[in-house]
């Protein structure tokens, strides 16, 4: 496959693999911020590959698993409306909140339909023209223009029983409030491909300015991630940080503008609280007045409860870095794939799912220990 | 939620600037075909170019100039292994 293979090839892949090993003199933390970063990093076994010096910590960049679960009790209460459609990403289905999740809901019969792009719940919407169909509306600067899109859709076809929750997030302000954690060491940033193809790879030139911080944009084949970690160590042994864009092949500086436009035309910033980060200023997206009745909070008049983690879980603190899922007591005993208790076992980009389902790898490495 | 693997164009459908008919493709990768929209993407995509999709829409229009770069780019870094370690490039 054209812009795949070459991504994959073994002498590239042992070359760089060889030519970070010479370059690493020193303890190196790097972040991962995407859950497909994440997910492909364990997938093609890359942490086997790195000097041991070098600490990958996966970050706050699994949409499902940073919703608090105040937000997921709404999602359930909403889908046990008759009245009630609910559409949504598949991950999302199987997290538990504290009235159980909704799969569970639509065991009890709850109308709960997965749908792989928010223009599939509209369709919904024009064969259920009786019903509500809402779309949990969660993800974040990739996910966040197809919804808009979609509402313009919506709109255009005058459609009035469409609505979404909205619970969008956006990356730069929970990377801000991370950093300036001081239980968390950063040295570098491997920073998200698909949302950077939105924002732009200078969307993170803040982090460089304010911290210092090296960030390199990495694509999710083996040989961007070691290209990307390559630059990282880099600019770390140089001591000049900057924003280097490893994935040229999709993503410009200025990113993709017209998603920006559009974006901006229908959410405004608002406070958001994030799973184990607490509320986070202007981190979150709402829709603006012109389009508020496409928003089934509104509609419903819908407020988020406050809620706490699930018992025991340490979600919280594995999505800010600072634990690993080896650390929490019910890693792999009582919270499994099978039978999650976090969201972070649930989603295919969760931290916790990734070390179940390929073995918890390295986890002296990840642990910086040497 | 994102799916990485870029997806070959081998079909344009729709065309009118009307959001009720707004531009399509048919995208292929290794068999898999589906349709997405072009709603998001800045230039209108040709038979044979490669779109990133997520969540039913191509978000960009690969840019087979700046793959190129991309490849050279690391090709480079890979091979210069008998640098001394700290020569630094880029
Ligand atoms: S292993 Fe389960 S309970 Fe523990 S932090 Fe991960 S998701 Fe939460």
């Amino acid at each position: 496959m054209k812009y795949v293979d070459e991504y994959r090839d073994r002498d590239l892949v042992s070359a760089l693999t060889e030519k970070l090993h010479r370059q690493t003199d020193r303890p190196i933390s790097i972040m991962e911020v995407c859950g497909t970063h994440t997910m492909s990093i364990f997938r093609h076994g890359i942490r086997n590959m790195l000097p041991r010096q070098i600490r990958l910590i996966s970050g706050p960049g699994c949409p499902v698993c940073v919703t608090p679960s105040g937000v997921i009790d709404a999602f359930v209460e909403l889908a046990g409306r008759s009245d009630v459609i609910v559409t949504t990403f598949g991950d999302m289905i199987r997290v538990p909140g504290n009235t159980g999740s909704l799969a569970d809901a639509r065991a009890k019969g709850a109308d709960v339909r997965i749908v792989y792009s928010p223009m599939d719940a509209l369709t919904l919407a024009a064969q259920e023209p009786d019903r509500m169909v809402v779309f949990l509306s969660v993800g974040f600067e990739t996910t966040t223009p197809t919804i808009g899109a979609t509402l313009l859709a919506a709109r255009q076809q005058g459609r009035d029983n469409f609505f979404i929750f909205p619970a969008n997030k956006i990356m730069p302000p929970p990377l801000d409030a991370l950093m300036q954690d001081p239980r968390l060491q950063v040295d570098g940033l491997l920073c998200p491909g698909h949302v950077s193809i939105i924002t732009g790879a200078e969307s993170f030139r803040f982090l460089v300015d304010k911290y210092g911080l090296a960030c390199a944009v990495a694509g999710f084949e083996p040989v961007d991630i070691l290209l990307a970690i390559l630059a990282l160590v880099k600019q770390v042994n140089s001591g000049k940080a900057t924003v280097e864009n490893c994935y040229g092949r999709a993503v410009t500086g200025e990113g993709n503008t017209r998603a920006q436009t559009l974006v901006d035309e229908i959410f405004t910033p608002v406070d958001s609280r994030w799973r184990g980060l607490g509320v986070i200023p202007a981190s979150g997206l709402a829709l603006r007045d012109k389009y508020s009745a496409f928003d089934i909070t509104k509609k419903l008049d819908i407020h988020i409860k406050p809620s706490g983690e699930p018992r025991g879980c340490q979600c919280g603190k594995i999505l800010k870095g600072i634990r690993v899922p080896e650390d929490c007591p019910l890693f792999r005993g009582r919270c499994t794939p099978a039978n999650p208790i976090g969201p972070c076992m649930v989603s295919s980009e969760g931290t916790c799912g990734a070390w179940y389902r390929y073995g918890g790898l390295e986890r002296k490495n990840l642990e910086g220990k040497q | 939620m994102c799916l990485a693997i870029p997806m070959r164009v081998i079909k344009i459908q729709g065309g009118s600037d009307d959001l009720l008919d707004p531009d399509i493709a048919v995208v292929d990768a290794d068999g898999m075909q589906k349709e997405v929209r072009l709603d998001l993407v800045d230039r209108k995509p040709e038979i044979g170019d490669y779109l990133i999709i997520h969540a039913g829409f191509a978000i960009n229009c690969l840019d087979a100039e700046n793959a190129e770069i991309n490849l050279a780019l690391m090709r480079e870094m890979a091979e210069g292994m008998e640098d001394e370690p700290d020569r630094d490039a880029t």
